[in-house]
């Protein structure tokens, strides 16, 4: 249904345009559908132009370690 | 054929090139050398081997970062003569120029050219030109051909490939691929990978001289290290193993990738080899290559099976396994 | 790549499979899942997740590419509006090889001059209809909640401007309906539901509220194999604890609630209607037309179109591919008729269709 990638938010410009950066490539995202306040430096997820969503990151993170811990006690 | 049309898709070098190869021009101009579908034909003329081969570019848009289309056409052709084991002599050029081309621009796709030549140790010995009405080309094509003296004393053939030869790729896959993509206004991805457009005579000399047991190799073009070795495991009729987490791909073409949704198997090389060699050897020409400019990040990227239905296999990086083919459709952006 | 390379990551995986295989086993029975959406059959394929999973766990795929599910009228409708005179077709490259009826495609028009752009954002349309005011620049409308939203945006900025020549075709599509239709069908039998990870993102869990309803597990799941395995594993876990709810393992991008704005930017343009799915027939109130308000970007304003004629290849069994009755192998047509160098069917055609993805990764690779 819809390819989307997560990029980090280099710079904010006119027009509602964010240029992301994802390792190095950078691309020109709509910021006209998101629906919470974006800064520099967060990250976005990004479809057909547009971002779509902020990624939280904390909860990223947090859930990745959770991740590692069930794994390595085998506990799931 | 089930086209009536010869669709852009016929030249992306996936399974339509490969059929309008295998189901309009072979059967009509089949003969020995040609039904090879090497990269070169190696023909004797008296007691010598020579190889010959040709190719033409018609690439949009003409200067690229890390190239042009001038470099790029003495490149092509010249890997062409190397990978079948010839040392490049002499390369013919045919221009055929668009109405309203800058002279300017051809002045500098010229130079390029001389300056790639005189590296690579070829002479451009016979040449041709053509214009046409603006609109019938993008500003310029370029077809090369050349001829080269065939010195490695075993045949550099899909067909000497053995059971348990190692592959090995002679650096990043995707980089050319990836920076005429960042050209491309419609994708809108900015980016400063370089395209690797490089003379590979000097490394695959070298080589050869490492090793008495090269089997065969090959310059993975358009389609990529991906259509490259489906084609050679069907042309082979082998299995051919690849671990997807060996083949190196640069981090900037990789973020290309997956903005687009393209795999950077299957995005085109201007200067990059695939080597098929005796296993005992793989050591000595990895080192051999890796000492090399164009093959400092040269890497073992896996194995040739038993003889069966000639298959490429990937190990994926989470260790399943997959088998991949020819590559369909051309690399368009998609939202699924 | 951050927030991609520890999703792929081989240790984490594998211990999410063995975990995978240690709730199949407990589970015993049989157990269906489907991945309704195409970018999973995709990436399932991609990663060859589908032959390290348990023997008891079968994974179909369902009506999420919407390149398979746009009906061959509504493919007709827009390879005629592609063929018009002074007309700029702009679309995404998943309609580019979708045959209509007689198996003409995009490609082959543009082949034969028509002028077919692709696009990798609705906002470049725009950008075509500004740089060519004596063009009329159509654009394709195709895709689920997550694609819809940037088109309406896109309609926003061309109403801004004040752009006379351009409008939208729209065949887009939403879930909610579909899901009802898939439930309600008698002869699918699907235990949980991998739901879709970006259709969720603007949607939220309430799309997918008939799923625990109906007694059946239902996950929002990313798309990287680590989400997937634990998306697999959540789903294994509501089944054994007959506990269904409409759970989020792709919770480091959807919310709850989804995104208020972009449904908001989406129902200011577009209204629900119905939408024929390819395969599956027409189903009420699951398609997105464009409103009256913004009749003059409605390409089924702006051009008529003919009737359509349009007819389905013989034996060609999408329709049951598409709702996972039908496995490509099964179908009579498939790797014979119909190839990917030759795509009869849409399944084929889109790099995410069941049978391409299953061509491509399913083959028994030994």
């Amino acid at each position: 249904m819809c390819i989307a990638f997560p990029g980090k938010i280099l710079t904010i410009g006119e027009d509602n345009v964010a240029v992301i950066d994802i390792s190095g490539t950078r691309r020109e995202v709509s910021l006209d559908i998101i629906d919470e306040p974006v800064a520099v430096g967060d990250y976005v997820i990004c479809h057909a132009g547009f971002a779509i969503q902020r990624l939280d990151e904390e909860v990223a993170l947090e859930k990745l370690s959770f991740l590692k811990e069930l794994i390595e006690n085998e506990i799931y | 054929m089930r086209h009536e049309r010869i669709l852009l898709e016929h030249g992306s070098g996936g399974l339509l090139s490969h059929e309008l190869i295998t189901e309009v021009f072979l059967p009509l101009l089949r003969n020995p050398h040609l039904e090879r579908l090497e990269d070169s034909a190696v023909l004797t003329v008296g007691e010598r081997s020579i190889c010959f081969t040709t190719d033409s570019y018609v690439i949009d848009p003409l200067f690229f970062p890390g190239g042009d289309i001038g470099s790029l056409a003495v490149h092509g052709t010249v890997n062409d003569l190397a990978v079948c084991g010839g040392r490049p002599l002499f390369i013919s050029a045919g221009f055929i120029i668009e109405e309203g081309l800058p002279l300017e621009d051809l002045r500098r796709i010229t130079l390029s050219m001389a300056e790639a030549a005189r590296k690579a140790g070829v002479a451009v010995v016979t040449g041709d030109t053509k214009v046409v009405a603006r609109g019938a080309a993008d500003g310029l094509f370029i077809n090369t051909s050349g001829i080269g003296l065939v010195e490695y004393p075993h045949p550099l053939s899909v067909k000497s490939i053995e059971a348990g030869d190692a592959v090995i790729v002679s650096g990043t896959v995707g980089d050319h691929g990836a920076a005429v993509l960042s050209r491309r206004r419609e994708l809108g991805v900015i980016s400063e990978v370089l395209s690797d457009s490089a003379p590979l005579n000097g490394l695959i000399a070298a080589i050869l001289a490492a090793s008495p047991r090269v089997h065969c190799m090959r310059d993975p073009t358009r389609g990529g290290l991906g259509a490259i070795l489906a084609e050679i495991a069907k042309q082979s009729g082998r299995l051919i193993e690849i671990r997807e987490k060996d083949v190196p791909v640069r981090e900037e073409v990789r973020g290309i990738c997956e903005i687009l949704g393209f795999d950077p198997l299957f995005l085109a090389n201007e200067g990059k080899v695939v080597v098929f060699c005796h296993p005992g050897d793989a050591d000595r020409v990895l080192e051999v290559m890796r000492g090399h400019e164009y093959g400092r990040e040269a890497a073992l990227i896996g194995s040739v099976g038993e003889r069966e239905r000639g298959r490429l296999v990937l190990r994926t990086v989470i260790g399943s396994s997959r088998e991949v083919d020819l590559p369909v459709g051309e690399l368009v952006p998609r939202i699924c | 790549m951050k927030y991609i390379d520890e999703y792929r990551r081989p240790e984490l995986v594998q211990g999410l499979l063995a975990a995978v295989g240690a709730k199949a086993a407990e589970i015993g029975r049989e157990v269906t899942i489907m991945e309704i959406c195409g970018t999973h059959t995709h990436a399932i394929g991609k990663y060859g997740l589908r032959r390290v999973l348990p023997a008891n766990l079968r994974l179909i795929s369902g009506p999420g590419c919407p390149v398979c599910v746009t009906s061959i009228g509504d493919v007709d409708a827009a390879l005629h509006l592609a063929g018009l005179p002074g007309v700029i077709f702009a679309t995404f490259g998943d309609m580019l090889r979708v045959p209509g009826t007689g198996g003409e495609s995009l490609t082959g028009l543009r082949a034969a001059g028509a002028d077919i752009r692709v696009i990798s954002s609705a906002g470049d349309a725009v950008r075509f209809a500004a740089e060519n005011p004596d063009r009329q620049v159509v654009l394709m409308g195709i895709g689920f909640e997550t694609t819809a939203p940037t088109v309406a945006a896109a309609v926003l900025r061309a109403k801004q401007r004040g752009l006379e020549n351009f409008c939208v075709f729209s065949v887009h599509k939403t879930v909610p309906k579909v899901i009802e239709a898939l439930l309600a069908d008698p002869e699918l039998n699907i235990d949980g539901f991998i739901c879709p990870g970006h259709v969720s993102v603007i949607t939220g869990t309430e799309a997918y509220r008939v799923i625990p309803e109906a007694g059946r597990a239902a996950v929002i799941t990313g798309f990287e194999p680590v989400d997937i395995a634990e998306g697999i594993l959540m789903i294994l876990h509501q089944i054994a604890s007959g506990k269904f709810d409409v759970a989020i393992q792709y919770s480091r991008g959807v919310k709850e609630w989804g995104n208020a704005r972009a449904r908001e930017v989406m129902a200011e343009v577009f209204e629900p209607g119905d939408a024929d799915w390819r395969g599956l027939g027409v189903i009420s109130g699951s398609g997105l037309c464009i409103r009256r308000e913004f009749a003059e970007f409605d390409a089924l304003r702006r051009f008529d179109l003919p009737a359509p004629a349009s007819a389905e290849v013989r034996g060609c069994s999408c329709g049951e591919v598409l709702r996972g009755v039908l496995t490509p192998p099964q179908c009579r047509l498939f790797l014979k008729a119909c190839t990917p160098a030759n795509p009869l069917g849409p399944c084929m055609v889109s790099g995410e269709g069941t049978c391409a993805a299953y061509y491509k990764y399913e083959r028994d690779p030994g």
